[in-house]
């Protein structure tokens, strides 16, 4: 039964990722920019989940370490550097910046991190808006140039969504590996019982660091390809409310689920699109869903699922022991 | 120098307004663990009840009033009946997180229903200035200076010499004896809600006519809020308070003698410096660590 299970599991994702390569082939220029978006976005989102979902940080500076990545990479490519290098800088820059970041969530309880997270947001802002010499302020930075993958150009919008794509690929692999490995189960044990991974053994202020400079590390990622997706950066995109969006993304998803991103990013960036006969009531419903999903399901629409295939599965197996005992009842 | 003492004048009247909101946010924080990340938008919404009561033909006065008494109804019970009540079960963060999905609402639902310009809205303290120690003074700031301190030494005298008070104290500290001991705890937080409505509404009132009704206006007054709040001691009524005025000081200081650019700055640094190095506040008692 199980093993049925599994290998619908795995067709459902070899269908998906077909149609993620397939279908947007003739799609036209905002449809793919759009998608491209989505990708992006839910890389910024798998790192706020590792951070929100799996070590239970809450952190609201993601969108400025989408920022930092996204400048990093704006001012390194316009000089001609390639786009690798602004990567790698980018992820040791929000690296130690959310290690560093991370001290206080040592010190105090998980809300007093908001605060100093959405405190170090704002400044973020400041900085992006005000160090002309660096970020050219309000003006912004344009032409921002696509990199060469492999010796092919992504200036179209199609090979660029590819690119896109397989950086999701990538990060998803990564993700999926460090999830399982003896780290990602250091980081649950960290949400679950913080005491009891202390007395297994656990360095909680070191995984703790850890987790939240990953997370920010991926925010990074996301900046480096959303800089070079939109050709143009200026300091509004990566306000406090980008932090806000990317938090909502996690937990209508579903924190601490590994798909929980890639569906709550679908939904804040594609969603938009849909219901765009709404006109300006979008954003109201949105929020008013959100309140009312977290009323009914804290944990997003995947808990919600995962209710549901939980009791499916109580129920079979008591069926089972039911039937095993009226067995056990007759056979005498 | 000369400048210095209207700045201080203005920089503890916005204080004063900041300290009201931050008093409101300890109090949901102490009886029932709300951070209320849309205490801000709860702010600017009551300007607009006032001005949608206006827009009806009704005075000034009259819109005062029902704008105070929509804001009871609907920021004091309303969002613990609809938000609060069913999801404090989840825990803390689900419900600070479901308290920053309404402050979106709040604010797209301002924007759509009444305007997405800044509308003007009447000062209750008439215009002018007074001579003030040979300074002149506006009297705005004085009017809103001496209504904040009436209403917080009020509410310091609710809270320490009426019985109410005292229950809702030992509501706050230790809800579980509360009840043992016959406080009717359950009433007790919602009192507490519709104390931070009132208080939410009063500061609304006062500061509208300084920055004008926005629906965006929340978010810079929000922040000021949890800032003073965490400064002055989370859990404590007085720390807020002089969290309150040390903010709108600092703010209005920051303003004139550093860069206007990096104005926004210092209250941050301030907040960052004060959870590093002390993190009950400056006046808090140390919380003790579930960890």
């Amino acid at each position: 039964m199980t093993a049925i299970g599994k290998y619908w599991r795995i067709a459902l994702g070899v269908a998906v990722i077909a149609a993620l390569i397939i279908v947007p082939m003739n799609f036209n220029r905002y449809g793919l920019y759009i998608l491209s978006q989505w990708a992006v976005m839910t890389i910024a989102a798998m790192g706020l989940n590792l951070t929100l979902g799996y070590a239970g940080q809450v952190s609201l500076a993601q969108g400025a370490f989408v920022g930092i990545g996204a400048y990093a990479a704006a001012i390194m490519t316009t000089q001609g550097m390639p786009l690798i290098v602004a990567l790698g800088v980018a992820i040791v820059l929000c690296f130690a910046i959310g290690w560093i970041l991370g001290y206080p969530a040592l010190r105090v309880q998980h809300h007093y991190l908001a605060f100093v997270t959405l405190a170090f947001s704002t400044l973020a802002f400041l900085v992006f808006r005000n160090e002309d010499w660096l970020t050219k302020g309000i003006y912004g930075i344009s032409n921002i140039p696509r990199p060469n993958v492999l010796g092919f150009a992504t200036n179209r919008p199609l090979p660029f969504y590819y690119f896109c794509l397989g950086s999701l690929g990538i990060v998803s692999l990564v993700m999926w590996w460090l999830i399982r490995s003896p780290w990602g189960r250091a980081f649950v044990a960290l949400r679950e019982n913080p005491v009891r991974a202390l007395s297994l053994g656990i360095d909680t202020r070191r995984y703790t660091l850890m987790a939240f400079a990953i997370g920010s590390a991926l925010g990074g990622v996301a900046g480096t390809l959303y800089a070079p997706l939109t050709q143009y950066i200026d300091p509004v995109p990566f306000n406090l409310s980008l932090s806000l969006d990317l938090l909502m993304m996690v937990i209508v998803g579903g924190s601490g689920f590994f798909f929980g991103p890639f569906l709550g990013a679908m939904i804040a960036v594609l969603l938009p699109e849909w219901l765009r006969f709404t006109q300006g009531y979008y954003l109201m419903l949105y929020a008013v869903a959100v309140m009312l999903l977290l009323i009914y399901s804290p944990t997003g629409i995947l808990g919600i699922l995962d209710r549901y295939l939980t009791e499916r599965r109580t129920k079979a197996a008591s069926a089972l022991r039911a039937v095993a005992k009226s067995r056990l009842e007759t056979a005498p | 120098m000369s400048n210095l003492l209207d700045l201080l004048v203005a920089g503890l009247a916005t204080g004063a307004i900041y300290a009201l909101v931050a008093v409101g946010f300890t109090l949901l924080w102490q009886t029932s663990q709300t951070i209320n990340f849309a205490q801000g938008e709860f702010v600017m919404l009551p300007a607009f009840l006032m001005l949608a009561v206006m827009h009806a033909g009704a005075p000034f006065w009259l819109a005062i009033i029902l704008g105070i008494l929509l804001s009871l109804l609907l920021l004091g019970l309303g969002f613990k009946l609809l938000l609060v009540d069913p999801m404090l079960r989840h825990g803390v963060l689900p419900l600070a997180i479901a308290t920053m999905a309404l402050a979106i609402g709040m604010k797209e639902a301002v924007k759509q229903f009444f305007s997405a310009e800044a509308s003007p809205f009447p000062s209750i303290v008439p215009a002018g200035d007074v001579w003030v120690l040979g300074r002149v003074v506006s009297l705005q700031s004085l009017g809103v200076l001496a209504l904040a301190i009436a209403v917080v030494i009020g509410l310091t005298a609710l809270l320490n010499r009426t019985s109410i008070g005292h229950q809702m104290q030992a509501t706050a500290q230790n809800p579980t004896v509360a009840r043992i001991i016959g406080v009717p705890v359950e009433r007790m937080i919602l009192l507490t809600f519709l104390i931070n409505a009132f208080l939410v509404a009063l500061a609304s009132l006062l500061i509208t006519p300084i920055y004008l009704a926005k629906f965006s206006s929340g978010e810079v007054l929000g922040q000021a809020a949890f800032i003073a709040a965490i400064v002055g001691g989370f859990n404590q009524v007085r720390g807020a308070i002089a969290g309150g005025l040390l903010i709108g000081v600092v703010d209005n200081l920051a303003a004139a003698y550093v860069s206007t650019q990096y104005r926004a700055a210092v209250p941050l640094i301030l907040l960052i410096v004060i959870i590093l190095f002390r993190p009950q506040g400056l006046l808090g008692r140390p919380e003790e660590r579930t960890v």
